[in-house]
């Protein structure tokens, strides 16, 4: 095993580190230690602090207290260039590669090879074919960096990075958009870089690849450290008994919803897959999850039911009967709501007041001749924050300054007020905190229970578990699976999530 | 309305300093004058706001103004067309550059700054080309309707005031309400501020923007009907020549952001007041006309600054407060 020596002292050190943003305390006295050639996982739910924390090693972002060091000795990294100078080097989640220029020219962006103060073209391909080889990538330099795979993007990444002289690769969620192969690649990589003495901190969401890599884990849980696992400790239950701070009961209770289904997609067609129809139906009061890559289509898939995008065919019928839905007025109409992915561009208005962002989808409802209904506004906005418990200190408040789980709160308060029949949630926890989690899935099953179907895509294998009375896996545009609660674990979700890829490649 | 305060104050100095430096600025005569311009000026500046509002910019207003200004008197002097039937057709006109604007930018997902760009100079091409680029006029036979834009209305007090200014105050308290009252003005500030939610939350964002497009052009024709009956004297390639950048800049003066979603129609208003306060001020003051835009343009830079500053200041104050609120 590659176990740093008692002794030896940590490459890298982290001590009593706070980091707030208004409405969030993300980080608080959180502590890391990391060894020559060790591979770190730090895993913890959304929310937990692990990307701050991240993003403060590498520079993005600066502490508000604590202490850094790199081989004892403290630093600051007020931005990317120390970081990188320290030998620390973050691969992004979103990959950010400039896609429009070759892989040669990504490797060196910003440090090109330099003659006569013009790019050494030669040197820098040349170099180039040396950094593409310690990853195992076997693409010409000259390659447009948008012709290749998710998977070869991240290992461009990753090569950028080695570029760098990096000691340390910090990886944040490396694996959520690679097929099962370039998942094994990527294995290959880390391994093999940690047995040349590079230190690897790997966050991760998959506890599988969790246990396929790390030498130790480190948990976090709402900001702060829930406690650390040694490589023979490393197993599901206690990282999930870690992650959640309690052990998760089996939920062995009957599934809910019952009945005639009250939304059903016939041959659907998304304009993303558009050769792939899907089938599926969802029953009052039922819950059901989307699993899933992400790119997978299940993103793709709300969006045709709630009408942001138009189908590509296909039927979606509302209580039996073929409703046509062209516009998210439409889909409001025939009783559906959609709480959107990205919560900030898609789900509220940062700059517009809690209560004005509560009331925006039922004005329409209560206005008279397109006057707005002023009393009935603000009794709503009140019912609804109070409802869901909304942490304001008053209506007028931008949601901007709200937490990210309160600003969650008001993008479904929005809805709820409209008593949709037909709830779609995209990614319903992302980046929320563990109280406001718990209070989601706890609405989320109260709505069920009074007969609203739900639903909901998640990327979070925890959650799907947890909250899905069936499940649907997609893979890449199609749904190739679904589970019942008893037929439902980690496992059987990844066999159907990277279905085809391995007969594929 | 706190957010006013800062414009209201610094019409408010521009006024008592000219008033103190000259005792001509309070005559009768040229009050008058002064809210006579500033309600022509007023009323477009209105339209300019509707689209700032959404996120966008209108560049065409004063072409549309010069089109319409020339139209009319070409139509009733040239043409010998009625009056009513003459005006519905100008106004007509600019209600279809308003509509092709909006479909342009909504449809056809153009930027608003090329389209409206393109018509700031198609417009005025047009006006040119149908008057053959001779000066217009509207002699003494419509003195009637010339009355709506110079005629005055004796009030209270034995003051005289401008006809003009009654159609002004109408349109701002039609367009307060609709942009504070009605679902499609909460709309029309929703997308401004974030167009994909709004769109998520069923509004239909097109149709709004197109509308607000719409406004802006009908009170640009509103606008060149009553400036060419002022003037009766309209050179088409003269008529409402940067229109639109005083209309721009009133609105951003009043609080309005060019990045959408912000202003008041109470705010557009002082913040025209103050534009042409200003410039009544540097004529009067005997100040060199030379020096004009560069002391309007000084001014705008200054309250815009200022205005920047006073909000990151609340910001703060804001995200204090959201944070104290927290367990």
């Amino acid at each position: 095993m590659n176990l740093p020596e008692p002794n030896a002292r940590p490459l890298l050190e982290v001590r009593g580190l706070c980091k707030s943003f208004p409405g969030v305390r993300a980080l608080r006295d959180v502590g890391l230690t990391l060894g020559c050639g060790e591979v770190l996982a730090v895993i913890g739910e959304n929310g937990a602090g692990k990307s701050t924390l991240m993003k403060i090693l590498a520079g993005v972002q600066e502490q508000d207290s604590g202490e850094i060091l790199v081989n004892g000795e403290t630093v600051r990294f007020p931005n990317v260039r120390a970081a990188e100078h320290a030998g620390i080097a973050l691969i992004h989640q979103e990959l950010n590669l400039a896609d429009n220029l070759d892989i040669a020219s990504n490797l060196f962006l910003g440090r090109e090879p330099q003659r006569f103060g013009f790019v050494d073209r030669r040197r820098l391909y040349s170099d180039s074919l040396g950094l593409l080889a310690q990853v195992g990538l076997d693409c010409a330099p000259r390659t447009l960096v948008s012709a290749l795979s998710p998977g070869r993007q991240q290992l461009v990444e990753i090569a950028k990075a080695l570029g760098t002289n990096a000691r340390v690769l910090i990886m944040d969620e490396p694996t959520s958009s690679l097929s099962r192969h370039e998942t094994e690649q990527l294995y290959r990589v880390v391994k093999d870089l940690r047995s040349r003495g590079v230190s690897v901190v790997y966050i991760s969401h998959r506890l599988g690849e969790v246990k396929e890599l790390a030498d130790r884990v480190l948990v976090l849980r709402d900001g702060a450290n829930a406690g650390e696992l040694q490589r023979g400790e490393i197993t599901h239950d206690a990282m999930v008994r870690l992650m959640v701070g309690r052990d998760l009961g089996r939920h062995d209770r009957t599934a809910r919803g019952h009945g005639t289904p009250v939304l059903e997609a016939r041959g659907l067609r998304t304009a993303a897959h558009p050769r792939k129809p899907l089938d599926f139906s969802v029953c009052p009061g039922e819950i059901v999850g989307v699993a899933g890559l992400v790119g997978s289509g299940r993103t793709e898939m709300l969006q045709v039911l709630f009408g942001i995008d138009p189908t590509a065919g296909g039927e979606i019928r509302m209580n039996g009967r073929p409703v046509r839905i062209a516009s998210p007025l439409d889909a409001i109409r025939a009783g559906m709501a959609l709480v959107p992915e990205d919560r900030k561009q898609q789900g509220v208005i940062l700059e517009m007041a809690v209560g004005q962002n509560t009331t925006l989808a039922s004005l329409r409802r209560d206005a008279r001749a397109g006057f707005l209904n002023r009393k009935r506004e603000g009794e709503i906005a009140v019912q609804m924050t109070t409802q869901l418990r909304v942490k304001t200190p008053d209506l007028s408040q931008f949601v901007q300054f709200l937490s990210g789980g309160n600003q969650q709160k008001v993008a479904l308060a929005k809805w709820l007020a409209l008593e949709p029949r037909v709830l779609l949630l995209d990614e319903p926890t992302r980046g929320i905190d563990i109280g406001a989690k718990q209070e989601i899935y706890r609405l989320m099953e109260e709505l069920a229970g009074r007969g609203v179907a739900i639903l909901f895509v998640s990327s979070e294998m925890e959650e799907v578990l947890r909250m899905s009375d069936r499940t649907l896996v997609m893979h890449e545009g199609r749904i190739t699976g679904e589970l019942r609660r008893d037929e439902l674990s980690e496992e059987a979700i990844m066999r159907l999530a990277t279905a085809h890829t391995a007969s594929a490649s | 309305m706190k957010k006013l305060l800062g414009i209201f104050g610094l019409f408010v100095f521009i006024f008592v300093f000219t008033a103190l430096r000259s005792p001509n600025f309070l005559s009768a005569y040229n009050l008058q004058n002064l809210v006579g311009w500033t309600s022509l000026f007023g009323i477009i500046s209105i339209g300019a706001a509707f689209v700032i509002i959404t996120g966008g910019i209108d560049l065409s207003i004063g072409s549309t103004v010069g089109l319409v200004g020339s139209l009319l008197s070409w139509l009733l002097m040239h043409k010998g067309w009625s009056e009513p039937a003459a005006l519905l057709a100008v106004l007509a006109v600019s209600l279809l550059i308003g509509l092709s604007h909006g479909l342009l930018i909504t449809k056809m997902r153009l930027q608003p700054f090329v389209v409206t760009l393109c018509g700031l100079l198609l417009y005025r091409g047009l006006a040119r080309f149908v008057t053959d680029d001779e000066s217009q006029g509207f002699g003494s036979a419509h003195d009637g309707l010339r009355r709506i834009a110079i005629g005055k209305l004796d009030v209270v007090g034995g003051f005289a005031v401008p006809v003009s200014v009654f159609i002004m105050v109408g349109i701002a308290v039609a367009a307060a309400i609709f942009l504070n009252r009605t679902i499609w003005g909460r709309y029309l500030l929703a997308l401004g501020r974030n167009e994909t939610a709004a769109r998520y939350s069923g509004i239909n964002t097109d149709r709004m923007k197109i509308t607000a497009y719409v406004i802006c052009s009908l009170l640009g024709g509103v606008g060149g009907i009553l400036f060419s009956l002022n003037l009766n004297s309209i050179q088409p390639s003269g008529l409402g020549e940067f229109y639109e950048l005083y209309a721009i800049a009133a609105a951003v003066l009043g609080g309005c952001s060019l990045r959408g979603g912000e202003g008041t129609i109470l705010g557009v208003i002082i913040g025209t007041a103050v534009m042409r306060v200003l410039y009544n001020a540097i004529n009067i003051l005997g100040i060199p006309t030379h020096l004009e835009f560069a002391i309007i343009g000084t001014v705008i830079l200054a309250g815009v600054i200022a205005d920047e500053l006073v909000k990151r200041i609340a910001t703060k104050r804001r995200a204090v407060r959201a944070l104290s609120g927290e367990p």
